[in-house]
Order: structure tokens, then sequence, then C-alpha cells
């Protein structure tokens, strides 16, 4: 018998390691859009618009300041406190958006994908691709307040030399959230328990980033253990050292961040790809 | 080899099992279990058990089969039609087909891009333009940026909203909504187009160009549909050959004809037909312990023509004198109640003797409504008391016939209720 030739095949399981990134190239046009309608669509039918991305770090940045810095009487080094926080909650915001957004994917698009299909992982990225416009806002005051403090105080900031690598960090931020995310979404899919360990866990899990509380506070307090393995605390730490030159970087945190980040992600993406093909029979 | 090249599409042994229940705690010691066969190299214990997807008994596994060993294959350029009850498998077979869902077992090869027809609208955002949506569904349905630009006047003008076009979709009416979300898939060209029930949406005007472009499609430009109705007459008039499907397994493939009809008797044959033997009366009140529907000929039957006549029989069974009133109440698949007949209102009230009564309702002329599928519930009362009732004791057909004695069937789209009249010109 003749062999027959299909240039499709659907069965029961996914090859594990087939991520089919040809397939998702050829819906690139539908990340785009997707893009654009978050960016379209976020701010119709508000009067403040755009405005809620500053109000939010910085309303935040002041209570900290007031809670953490003055009543509580945390150290920030030679950087102004609001400085420091503003860096750590704009810096931890982008994370958590990202994070929060994909871990919803399955349950959020559950009548779309019921319905039609796409590579599903268009959707995750596309998140973390319009996040970065937020990310972009926010950074965008606080580069503002940096230029203040820089140039018209006395407090003696400067940036490090290696202030171009900030970027890579947010690439690496987005890769963990990404990971976690579709992680997170995969398994939402049929144990709903893990939506509410999201929404209060990335709180607590906020305190041990070192968004408010620096690294050495915790080294001097002995209680290293509790930041020691969570890559998102270096990645903030390290962010500050870029922008403030303040705080210390260890080699360890790095590799074991960039290892973290990128295991995360592949973990994510092998299991996000082995849920889409039956989470509409568990959602 | 030539024919072989013809196959476009070819489902073989797909099969798909379904969890029944909620998710819970056995879910995860269910995924353990499977997770360790996994790893030992085993089998999946529970691919082994589940039964067949019948919804009227309670059955005894967890899983069922919701398809069983489909196989078929589809040829360039042919409609194929997929007909079946509500929960035969149809749409289950279309996830499968769409990528929505994946099969438990078998597997589909096929040649060519495959687009489905699922529900129109569906990724629609409302906040943004008719032109942006146009771009954003097409997207969604696979076609690319360029594609979708270089349709885009003929897209517009197809749906027949070029005035509405750069306002926000959440102002436009349903109707514009679904003719927009049409015209897109319409114009997305794939190479094997699979349709749902698109046609229970929209007005009839929409219907019709609906159907016109899938023959177009197939005609024309020799691409390959799968059209799933239940809608006998579209499934007719569109296709060449069918599957019928029931209970997860096809029993029929081939001609188009020979399989409506085998799904019209097959119908017949199986009204689900209310088990009188296995009740169990607790309380001594008066009870129904049979319902039949005949013809005029004295036959048991399920299926009849619009005008023909139909009688309704109850057998109620007493352990005393008793005086009731009798309600039938005829619901259509929606649960809509069409029609009642109460002896109530016509001031009509049975004395049961001890034992056996016999009480028949006789409809000469028929129901004279739409052909279709219906059900009968059946209710016994003394007054306001309800004695005895029985929801879905029978369900029956109405077929198409020649109803006006014009020498062939009614044309178009059939109204709920018929009834004969005559014309006058003064």
């Amino acid at each position: 018998m003749k062999k027959e030739k299909w240039l499709f095949n659907i069965s029961p399981k996914n090859n594990t390691f087939n991520l089919n990134l040809k397939e998702v190239w050829q819906y690139r046009d539908l990340l785009f859009l997707f893009v654009k309608r978050d960016v379209i669509t976020l701010y119709k039918q508000t009067i403040l618009g755009p405005l809620w991305y500053l109000i939010q770090p910085l309303s935040t940045s002041v209570i900290f300041t007031l809670v953490f810095n003055n009543v509580a009487g945390i150290k920030t080094g030679g950087i102004p406190p609001f400085l420091f926080n503003l860096a750590g909650i704009t810096t931890w915001n982008y994370f958590k958006e990202c994070l929060v957004a994909t871990s919803d994917t399955f349950k959020k698009n559950e009548q779309i994908f019921g319905k039609v299909y796409f590579p599903r992982i268009i959707m995750p990225m596309s998140i973390i691709i319009s996040n970065l416009l937020k990310f972009a806002i926010q950074l965008f005051i606080l580069i503002c307040f940096y230029l203040y403090y820089v140039f018209f105080t006395n407090s003696g900031i400067r940036p490090s030399e290696f202030l171009f690598l900030f970027p890579v960090l947010i690439v690496f931020m987005g890769m963990l959230g990404l990971g976690l995310g579709m992680l997170i979404s995969s398994m939402v899919t049929k144990y709903r328990d893990l939506t509410f360990l999201v929404s209060f866990g990335i709180q607590l899990l906020m305190y041990i980033s070192l968004v408010v509380i620096p690294l050495s506070l915790f080294q001097k307090k002995g209680v290293e253990w509790l930041v020691m393995y969570n890559p998102m605390g270096y990645i903030i730490e390290t962010a500050r050292f870029l922008l403030l030159n303040e705080g210390n970087i260890s080699q360890f945190g790095i590799a074991y961040t960039v290892i973290f980040s990128v295991l995360c992600l592949l973990f994510g993406t092998v299991i996000f790809n082995k849920t889409e093909k039956t989470f509409i029979d568990t959602i | 080899m030539m024919k072989q090249q013809d196959v476009i599409l070819k489902v073989e042994n797909v099969s798909k099992q379904y969890r029944l229940g909620v998710v819970g705690t056995g879910t995860i010691s269910h995924d353990l279990n499977r997770f360790l066969a996994k790893v030992t190299g085993k089998e999946d214990p529970y691919l082994k058990i589940g039964e067949s997807n019948d919804r009227s008994t309670k059955g005894t596994s967890e899983y069922v089969w919701a398809l069983k060993d489909i196989d078929f294959e589809v040829k360039r350029g042919e409609i194929l039609g997929i007909i079946g009850k509500n929960g035969a498998g149809k749409s289950t077979l279309l996830k499968i087909l769409s990528k929505v869902t994946g099969p438990t077992t078998g597997c589909i090869k096929y040649n060519g891009r495959i687009a489905s027809l699922l529900e129109v609208g569906t990724g629609f955002h409302p906040e943004m333009t008719g032109r942006e949506n146009i771009f954003l569904n097409g997207a969604i349905l696979g076609m690319t940026k360029k594609e979708i630009s270089h349709k885009l006047d003929e897209i517009i003008e197809f749906s027949g909203c070029e005035r509405y076009v750069d306002t926000p979709v959440k102002r436009y009416s349903s109707g514009m909504k679904v003719r927009l979300a049409f015209a897109v898939a319409a114009f997305l060209e794939p190479d094997i187009l699979v349709v749902d029930e698109v046609l229970a949406v929209g007005d009839a005007e929409f219907q019709k160009k609906a159907i016109g472009k899938m023959q177009n499609i197939s005609s024309q430009a020799g691409r390959t549909v799968l059209f799933v109705s239940h809608d006998m007459v579209a499934v007719r008039n569109l296709c060449s050959r069918c599957i019928i499907l029931e209970k997860g397994v096809v029993i029929f493939k081939g001609e188009v004809e020979v399989g409506i009809n085998e799904y019209i008797s097959q119908t017949e044959r199986n009204i689900q037909n209310f088990n009188f033997k296995e009740r169990k009366k607790i309380n001594n009140l008066p009870f129904f312990a049979d319902f039949i529907l005949f013809n005029k000929e004295g036959n048991i039957s399920g299926s009849f023509k619009i005008s023909e006549s139909i009688f309704l029989r109850s057998t109620l069974q007493s352990k005393f004198k008793a005086e009731v009133t009798l309600r039938i109440s005829i619901f259509d698949l929606n649960e809509f109640r069409i029609l009642a007949f109460d002896s109530n209102n016509t001031q009509e009230k049975f004395f049961l003797k001890k034992g056996t009564n016999i009480i028949t309702c006789e409809l000469l002329d028929g129901l004279e409504i739409k052909p279709d599928k219906y059900y009968i519930n059946i209710s016994i009362r003394n007054g306001v008391d309800l004695l005895d009732h029985i929801v879905r004791v029978a369900s029956f057909n109405i077929v198409e016939s020649d109803y006006y004695d014009s020498g062939k069937l009614i044309e178009g789209d059939i109204p709920l209720v018929l009834k004969k009249n005559n014309w006058k010109l003064n």
C-alpha cells in the first residue's frame, strides 16, 4: 500500500516538546491585533484615562514611605525612601500585572477558546506585550522623579554604569511572569483553588520580594532565607542597583534568577501546550 | 491512486471520553492513578471503562463515550452533512475537527486549512469599530493582516454595514453583528469549512445568503464543507452525502436521500416512550398505567402527517371510584408549550370506575403544526388537586406532507401553526 501524505494531523497527545513555534509565527498578526485591542480599549469610558497608571504607583509609594520608612523607620541607605519605593513598586508592578493577567488566560477566554482554534499561547504573549505599555508609562513617571532627585537635590544619586542592562532585567521579569502565569492558568482549568492563591499570594510575595524592605535589613535580622530563593527579590534588588547604585548584587542571585526564569518559561509553555487541547472539557 | 488524492480529510477511529459529575477530590486521585499508570508504562486505567452516551438511563460508570470509533472520509469539494439528534455527538465531533478540544483516542488527518463557523461573532470587542473588529476577527479565524486588507472592501460590502464601519460594535444591532461576522468568515476561504447551526441565527434573508454562500464555496471554489444540522431540509438541499450519528457512533454513511430516510424511520422507532412497568405508585390515588398514540388505522405510531388524525389513549388505574379531569400538553423541543387539551376547560369530568379505565383524546384533523418533534406531558386532577402526572410520557414527529393537496410539499419556511383557508377575490 502506498504511504499516504497528509499535511496535518490531529491526535490525542501533543508531542511534549513540540511547541509549534511555526504556527505561532503564522499567527503573528493576531498577536499584534490583540495588543492593539488591549491598548485601544484600555481607557475607553474613563475620565482620567492613562493617568490611572500614574496614580496607582505614586499613591502606593507615598503610603509605603509613610508607613515603612517614617513610622517603622526602615533605612534605605543613602537613597530617598520615596524614590527607593517607587523604583521597587514600578518594577514589581510589571511582574504582578503579567502574572495576574496571564494566570487567568483559560478561564477568561473560555468563550472564544471554546469556539475557534488559534495557538492559545498568543493570548498570554499579547498580555505580556501590552503590559509593557503600562510599564512604560510608570517608568516614565519614575524617570521624572529620578531626574528631579539627581539634578535638584543633593542626594548624590547616580545610576550604575550597568544601567544599559535594565531592559534585560525586564525581559527576565516578563519570562518569569509569563511562565508562572501559564503554569497557574493551566492548573486553574481543573482546580479553581489556585485563583484564590494567586490573589492573596501575590500580595504576600511582594513583602518578600524586597520591594519595600532592602536585602541588607533581611541579612541584618538573620532571616535571609526568606528571600534567598525568590527570583523576584533578586530582580528588584538588581533593578535598584542599576537605577540607584544601591544595594548589593550576588552572582549566585543573578545566575539563579536566569536559570529559574528560563526553566519556568519552558515548563510553563510545555504544560500550557498540554492543557490547551483538553481544557475546554474540564474548565 | 488518483482516488487517494481526492480524500482531503480522513477521520480514523476517533473517540472522546468525558467524565461525568463534578470536579472534586475524586478528580485528583484519578489524575494520580493515571499519572502512575503512565509512569509505569501501563495503559490508562480509565480508558477501558465508560459507557455509551445514553442520557436517559443513569449509568454505573463515571465516564461516558461522547464519541466512539468514528471513522469516515471526505473528498475535496464535497458537502458532507452530519446529522443526529441532540446529544448524538455532533458538536463534540465538530469541536475536535476545529481543534477546540482533542480526541481521547484516534486521529484526524487532513490537507489544507480547516476553519469553523461554530458561532459567528465570537471575538468581537464591543468598544472597537467595525473595521477594527473585521481585522481582529479575521486574524482570530486565521487570516493574516495582508489577506484581510486585501478583502476588506468586499467584506464590508457583503455585510451591508458600510455606514457603520467606523462606529464601535457595541452600537450595532444584533442583526448587524451577525452579518458582519458572517461576512468575515465567508471570505476566509479555508480548504475545509465546518459549519454548525449558523443557520439557526439570523432572519430568513440571512439564512438564504448563508446557504448560497456555502454552495458557492463548494461548487465554484472546490472547497469542502462539513455541515452539521438537524434541519433535514437544509441538509437535503446542500449535501450530497451524509453521516448519521447516534449516541456517539456512526450508524450510517452514504447518499443523503437514503440517509435522511434512515434517520426519520430510526427516529420513529426510537421514541423514548415512558416505561410504565418501572412505575411505582406509593399512594392510593388513580394513576396512569399506559399512554399510547395511534393513527386512524388503529396502529401505534410515533409519526403523523400534518393533518393526519391522531388518537391519544390514556389508561388509568384506580382503586376506587373517582372523578377526574385529564390534561394533555404538547411541547416542542425548546420546551415551548404549544398546545394543551384540558378536559376541565370543556367541563368534562370522567368518572373512573374501580380498575382499568381508558380515555381517548381524538384529534380528527390532526395537529396542523410545523413538521418537527414534539413531546407530551400528561396529568390527571381532581379539581385543583394533582393526582398524577408524567413529564415527557411520549414523543412524536409531525412529518412533511402535501398539506394543501397541491401536489407538492410546502415550500419555504413553514410557520408553527398551519390552517387551511379560502381565498376570495371580490
